[in-house]
């Protein structure tokens, strides 16, 4: 059973966010790169682990991406997996992300395809479910355990009110968030070996882009804090019923 | 041609946030010129699916089929494509939650249309169609335009006041041939979520960080939580620390949420925490240290130590509740 792990790269958790060209592009500069933590964390530490465990005969890596993603995808490497695949173009388009991995992953008979819950720059949480429906498979999102026995697939996930245990036969694709697995980090044998591993670089399908970010705005700023004695919470409690409105 | 919503209820009863969606898809619908169609799956009884007409829909088509009690985004998306389709519809809506974000980006996918998850704003439709959405987990806005015929848009819930109006909707049955494929996933065991209020759709919201000390000193939390009606969360170290339940967890890697009040307490307000909740309309920080970050992010700040704050503010909303 091969599985495919779907890398984002996304800013550095601790960016400052800021655009240029009046507010149409975000700016780059000066930004660190890394990949999605719920992709790097839990997608793919479990997918090294059902491979260690004899399950999965091999993980390959798939992002979309300019070469500038090329050092993210190694440090993937590094932690595991056999090979990384680059779709050689640039988009925010969840339906063009999709497209390409679908192209791509079509013909090659993963039994799992693991995504991230969400991207943490575009938080759409969309990638995923257009795969499946692209590759006519099933989805279960927002999985926080993964168990593999035979063909059967059971996942733990959250669903509107709680969570549920199902059972599904591969392939399937799955969108993992916290508990799917502990995080690594990758050792120094690791990024040795990352250094000759494949990444190969494939030429986007022709994919028509369906929607496009036409600008960006930043939240409005607070307009300063007002500090409440400790000792007179009910100032606080009078303030948030008649000035606030919220309770 | 009309717009479609999908209305996910509980039980046979909807939840707010549909109401929420469908008043949404109204004022989407009014400034199309048409109407609004409600999609409902499972068991719901006849009453329950006429009250969406309250709240804007014009008709609901409803699919009775009872396999669908259980939540699975292949067949879900199959009935939102089919009334799509009936309806000639242009819009669709879905909510930004773990069923509609696993049915609308499949029902996107079938019909080719661009879709905007977690909209935040009605569209705007002057010549285009523009959508705004949160970005960087919060740090910012995108206005994404969709440049298909047929536009996907699952709503972030709690962004809109919900106004009961009068009106009940016609209802139709409509039928969808499923095949064994959309069964193919089979439910196990479905655990029902502690506490009162969800999360994802509370307007007042209590949260606890690593200032708490520890699990055993909560009952701070969700007293003051059960005296407001909130729903309580925490910071990722809480989490992590297993101190608290894994989807309170609120942040750049946990929840996105907007309630109208966040009270946050012993949380530093570290970027990635404020990444999650700076969307709340009212923010309240109770710190013991006057640098934390999280006083600039606050409308309403209390320097003290959350063990003496909390108990004051619980017996403060305890007054006030029972004067109002
Ligand atoms: C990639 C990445 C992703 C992350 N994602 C998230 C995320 O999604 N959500 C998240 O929350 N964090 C996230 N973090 C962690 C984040 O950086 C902070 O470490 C975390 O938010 C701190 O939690 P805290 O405020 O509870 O604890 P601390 O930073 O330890 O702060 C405790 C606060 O309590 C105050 N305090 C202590 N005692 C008292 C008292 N008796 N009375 C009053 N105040 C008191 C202290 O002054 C302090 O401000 C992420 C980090 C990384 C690197
Ligand atoms: N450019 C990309 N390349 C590969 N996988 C991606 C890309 N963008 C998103 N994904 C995958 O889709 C998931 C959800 O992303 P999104 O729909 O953008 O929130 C991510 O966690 C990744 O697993």
């Amino acid at each position: 059973m091969k599985i495919l792990v779907c890398l984002c790269p996304v800013p550095d958790t601790t960016t400052k966010i800021a655009f240029s060209d009046n507010n149409t592009t975000f700016n780059t500069q000066g930004v660190t790169f890394i990949i999605n933590p719920y992709d790097e964390w839990y997608s793919l530490v479990r997918a090294l682990e059902l491979k260690e465990a004899g399950t999965a005969t091999a993980v390959h890596l798939v992002t979309v991406g300019k070469a500038d993603a090329e050092p993210v995808i190694r440090k993937a490497l590094a932690l595991g997996g056999d090979e990384a695949i680059r779709i050689d173009t640039d988009s925010n388009d969840p339906y063009v992300i999709a497209a390409q991995i679908a192209e791509y992953a079509k013909n090659e008979g993963y039994g799992l395809v693991l995504c991230g819950k969400e991207s943490i720059d575009y938080n759409n949480g969309t990638v995923g479910a257009m795969l499946a429906e692209l590759l006519d498979m099933n989805y279960l999102g927002f999985a926080s355990k993964i168990d593999v026995a035979g063909d059967t697939v059971t996942v733990n996930r959250e669903i509107d009110g709680g969570d549920e245990t199902d059972a599904c036969a591969m392939p399937l694709v799955i969108s993992c968030q916290k508990g799917v697995a502990e995080a690594r980090i990758p050792n120094m044998r690791g990024i040795m070996a990352a250094r000759t591993k494949p990444l190969k670089v494939v030429a986007p399908a022709a994919v028509d882009a369906v929607s496009s970010i036409t600008s960006y705005e930043m939240p409005p700023a607070k307009t300063g804090v007002k500090m409440i004695a400790a000792d007179n919470m009910d100032e606080l409690v009078n303030l948030l019923h008649t000035e606030a409105k919220v309770i | 041609m009309s717009v479609i919503v999908f209305a996910e209820h509980a039980q046979g009863v909807f939840k707010k946030k549909s109401h929420e969606a469908v008043q949404y898809a109204s004022r989407i619908a009014a400034a199309m010129g048409t109407t609004v169609t409600a999609v409902a799956v499972g068991t719901v009884g006849n009453d329950e699916l006429q009250s969406l007409g309250a709240f804007g829909a014009a008709k609901v088509l409803h699919v009775a089929d009872a396999r669908l009690d259980g939540f699975s985004s292949r067949p879900y998306a199959k009935v939102v494509v089919a009334a799509a389709q009936q309806e000639g519809a242009k819009v669709i809506v879905c909510l930004h939650d773990t069923t509609g974000r696993a049915v609308a980006p499949r029902v996107a996918a079938r019909l080719r249309a661009g879709m905007v998850g977690g909209a935040i704003a009605d569209p705007v439709t002057d010549g285009g169609f523009t959508v705004k959405k949160g970005v960087f987990s919060g740090k910012a806005f995108a206005n994404v335009s969709i440049s298909t015929d047929v536009k996907v848009i699952t709503l972030m819930p709690n962004t809109f006041q919900v106004t009961k109006g009068e009106g009940s909707a016609s209802v139709e049955a409509l039928s969808v041939s499923f095949d064994d494929k959309d069964f193919a996933v089979q439910v196990k065991e479905v655990t029902k979520a502690s506490g009162s209020v969800p999360l994802s759709e509370a307007e007042l919201v209590v949260s606890g960080g690593r200032g708490l000390k520890g699990p055993e000193n909560w009952g701070l939390i969700e007293n003051l939580a059960a005296e407001l009606g909130a729903a309580t969360a925490c910071s990722r170290p809480v989490a992590d620390s297993h101190w608290r339940p894994h989807h309170e967890h609120v942040g750049q890697t946990g929840g996105t949420i907007r309630p109208n009040l966040y009270i946050a307490a012993g949380i530093s307000g570290a970027i990635q925490h404020l990444a999650g909740v700076n969307g709340s309309k009212t923010i309240v920080v109770i710190n013991k240290d006057p640098e934390a970050p999280f006083f600039k992010a606050a409308d309403y700040g209390v320097l003290g130590d959350v063990f003496e704050v909390l108990p004051r503010l619980t017996e403060a909303v305890k007054k006030f509740k029972a004067s109002h």
